[in-house]
């Protein structure tokens, strides 16, 4: 991401070293505009997203069957959310008083506004009907109107003032091909016994 | 159905032209304006009546307006704010987005590009000199008539020689796998992917995800229009040269040097399919030089590089969207062209050009951010795009190789951008009511 460049470390190749940010409230350091708004850094977490937002009353049980719903898929197609380059994903569920609010942490290697301009593409081009059509204040003309479901997601973001890594900005795709090749090596070692 | 005789021709043909010139225009009063563009909108041809009269035609004629330059004609407000956000601020003020640092900063764009009185451009494409010599004198008749038309700039065009393809300062041969819209009777090329939905480029048509939403109003205004950003990128013929010059050792790899930074060899020729040397045969041949894809015919960019311009620009198979994100060019060539062994003596010369889309956040600038200037792409690290990204001496460009790679590391730039603007390219009727305005 070009224009996070100037806020982040120059080299960011150093994984060895643990590293953490402390970030500023707003969730960025200077404001530099994305596409879509105000860009959020990539820290030693690498790029991410925490989403709160209250859900509609009553929808809590068709929430938690999104779980099994996307369990589900991925068993069958593992590569569903590939274009995502992410790294984990976490759904919360929580009370505040009498309201249930959900939460969606990602973390990812591309950045925020191409991570949500790929989830709307992926959503609505597999006919997968997004959970956060249960979540209040959610566009309901989200399908054909990518910017507001890009807008929803901005508003509901709430920046980490803290972020850790202990193999800093190393990418999923990174990791793979480091376990990938320490396979290799193994199966290479056994044939040689 | 595509209106063919609604849409502007730039949008669906190309044209021999030759030579030719951009007018950059602002206009004080409305008046003055819609008087300027009543007289020209007769001589803007739609694609229809340039298919028509392609042989005997001398000149072709594109107008197109900035955000400013419709508020300027007298476009009320309530129909300003319908258009999109990134189009409504302007190339300049998206900088950063861009990746447009540095020397390609807008406090450094020339021509007067960078200004909130940029209102039109004029696009005036001819066969000859003498032509070009001819319809440039007509318009600025037509400017010096018109009351608070003024012209900011101009850029004379040129081809370079030699004139038999169309091609950079670099060499390279240029207009190579271009998106066919479905409906324009045209066929892609093997290779180039199915045709594209009209709406992907034209407003008013169904994209590639449905019907069009958030089309500008009114719709008489929409219909038949596109978006153009333009570019106009400065080339460092002589420092470029002498890069290759002194990483080669031989004339070979010198050539197949600059063929790494570009993806594809001067001819054309794409790496993928001419690994080692050129081939100019394949690359002139339209059913042979588009006809390859990177995810299994070269995984791991042993021929063509991951970061190369052409692979950054066009991922064809290793991008998700692909048909979301593809762009028409048009453009030329200006300045003089360099003789190989001379010197460059700093001389501005490059390639002028126009990326039309609908959607200039989703195609243009996703290029510009994801693709061109992001230094991560395909896992890269520390690089943007050799040819047009913006280079500052700090990135590299690494060379997949057997059995190490060859890591170019403070690559300097090629290509400086020297100036960009917005622009909305209406069709015939629109133009008409345009000028109707009151």
């Amino acid at each position: 991401m070009a224009t996070a460049e100037a806020i982040a470390p120059a080299k960011e190749t150093d994984w060895s070293k643990p590293a953490a940010m402390a970030i500023p409230k707003e969730g960025y350091f200077t404001v530099q505009n994305g596409r879509y708004g105000p860009i959020y850094p990539r820290t030693p977490a690498c790029y991410g997203f925490t989403i709160i937002a209250k859900i509609k009353p009553g929808t809590e049980a068709t929430i938690r069957q999104y779980g099994n719903t996307i369990e589900k898929t991925i068993a069958g197609l593992p590569d569903a959310l590939e274009v995502l380059k992410l790294h984990y994903l976490r759904w919360v569920l929580f009370n505040i008083g009498q309201d249930t609010y959900f939460m969606y942490q990602g973390i990812f290697d591309t950045d925020f506004d191409k991570y949500t301009e790929d989830a709307v593409q992926l959503f609505s081009q597999t006919g997968i009907t997004t959970v956060f059509t249960n979540l209040e204040g959610f566009p309901e003309d989200w399908k054909e109107n990518p910017d507001a479901f890009v807008q929803f997601v901005r508003e509901h973001q709430c920046p980490s003032f803290l972020e850790y890594g202990a193999y800093p900005y190393v990418t999923a795709d990174e990791i793979k091909k480091a376990l990938r090749l320490k396979a290799a090596f193994s199966d290479m070692l056994d044939q040689m016994q | 159905m595509l209106e063919f005789d609604d849409i502007q021709h730039i949008l669906l043909t190309r044209t021999p032209a030759m030579t030719g010139r951009y007018e950059f225009l602002t206009f004080s009063n409305p008046a003055g304006g819609r008087a300027w563009l009543s007289e020209l909108i007769p001589v803007v041809e739609s694609a229809a009546a340039a298919q028509a009269s392609m042989d005997s035609t001398k000149r072709w004629v594109t107008l197109a307006f900035t955000w400013n330059g419709l508020r300027a004609l007298g476009v009320p407000e309530e129909s300003l704010e319908t258009f999109p956000e990134e189009f409504r601020q302007g190339m300049a003020a998206r900088a950063d987005i861009l990746g447009d640092t540095g020397a390609a900063r807008p406090e450094n764009w020339v021509g007067g590009l960078a200004g909130a009185d940029l209102h039109a451009i004029a696009i005036l494409f001819a066969r000859d000199d003498a032509e070009h010599a001819r319809a440039t004198g007509v318009h600025d008749e037509l400017v010096a008539r018109c009351d608070g038309v003024r012209s900011l700039s101009v850029l004379d065009l040129n081809a370079t020689p030699p004139f038999n393809f169309a091609h950079d300062h670099f060499g390279f041969r240029d207009r190579l796998s271009q998106p066919v819209i479905e409906g324009s009777g045209e066929e892609p090329t093997p290779g180039s992917g199915a045709a594209l939905k009209p709406g992907e480029f034209i407003l008013g048509y169904p994209d590639e995800k449905g019907p069009p939403v958030n089309l500008p109003q009114p719709e008489v205004l929409a219909r038949n229009g596109s978006y153009m950003a333009y570019r106009r990128l400065q080339e460092h013929v002589g420092p470029f040269r002498d890069y290759i010059r002194e990483k080669a050792e031989t004339p070979d790899d010198e050539e197949l040097l600059a063929a790494k930074f570009m993806g594809r060899w001067r001819s054309g020729a794409p790496l993928v399919l001419a690994p080692d040397k050129d081939d100019p045969e394949l690359g002139a041949d339209p059913m042979r030089n588009n006809d390859f894809n990177y995810k299994e015919m070269d995984p791991l960019g042993y021929a063509c590089p991951l970061g190369s311009h052409a692979r950054r620009l066009n991922p064809r198979d290793t991008a998700h969207y692909m048909n979301r994100r593809r762009m028409i060019r048009r453009g030329a060539t200006y300045g003089p062209a360099l003789p190989e062994g001379a010197p460059d003596g700093g001389v501005d010369r490059g390639i002028a050009a126009f990326i039309i889309c609908a959607s200039l956040v989703r195609q243009f600038e996703f290029a510009q951010n994801v693709w061109i200037n992001d230094r991560t792409f395909h896992e890269l690290g520390n690089e943007h795009d050799p040819i047009c990204g913006t280079q500052d001496g700090t990135l590299e460009f690494t060379i997949p190789k057997r059995p190490i790679r060859k890591v170019h590391e403070g690559l300097p730039a090629f290509t400086t951008l020297r100036g960009g603007a917005y622009f909305f390219l209406p069709g015939i009727n629109a133009m008409r009511y345009l000028a109707a305005l009151d």
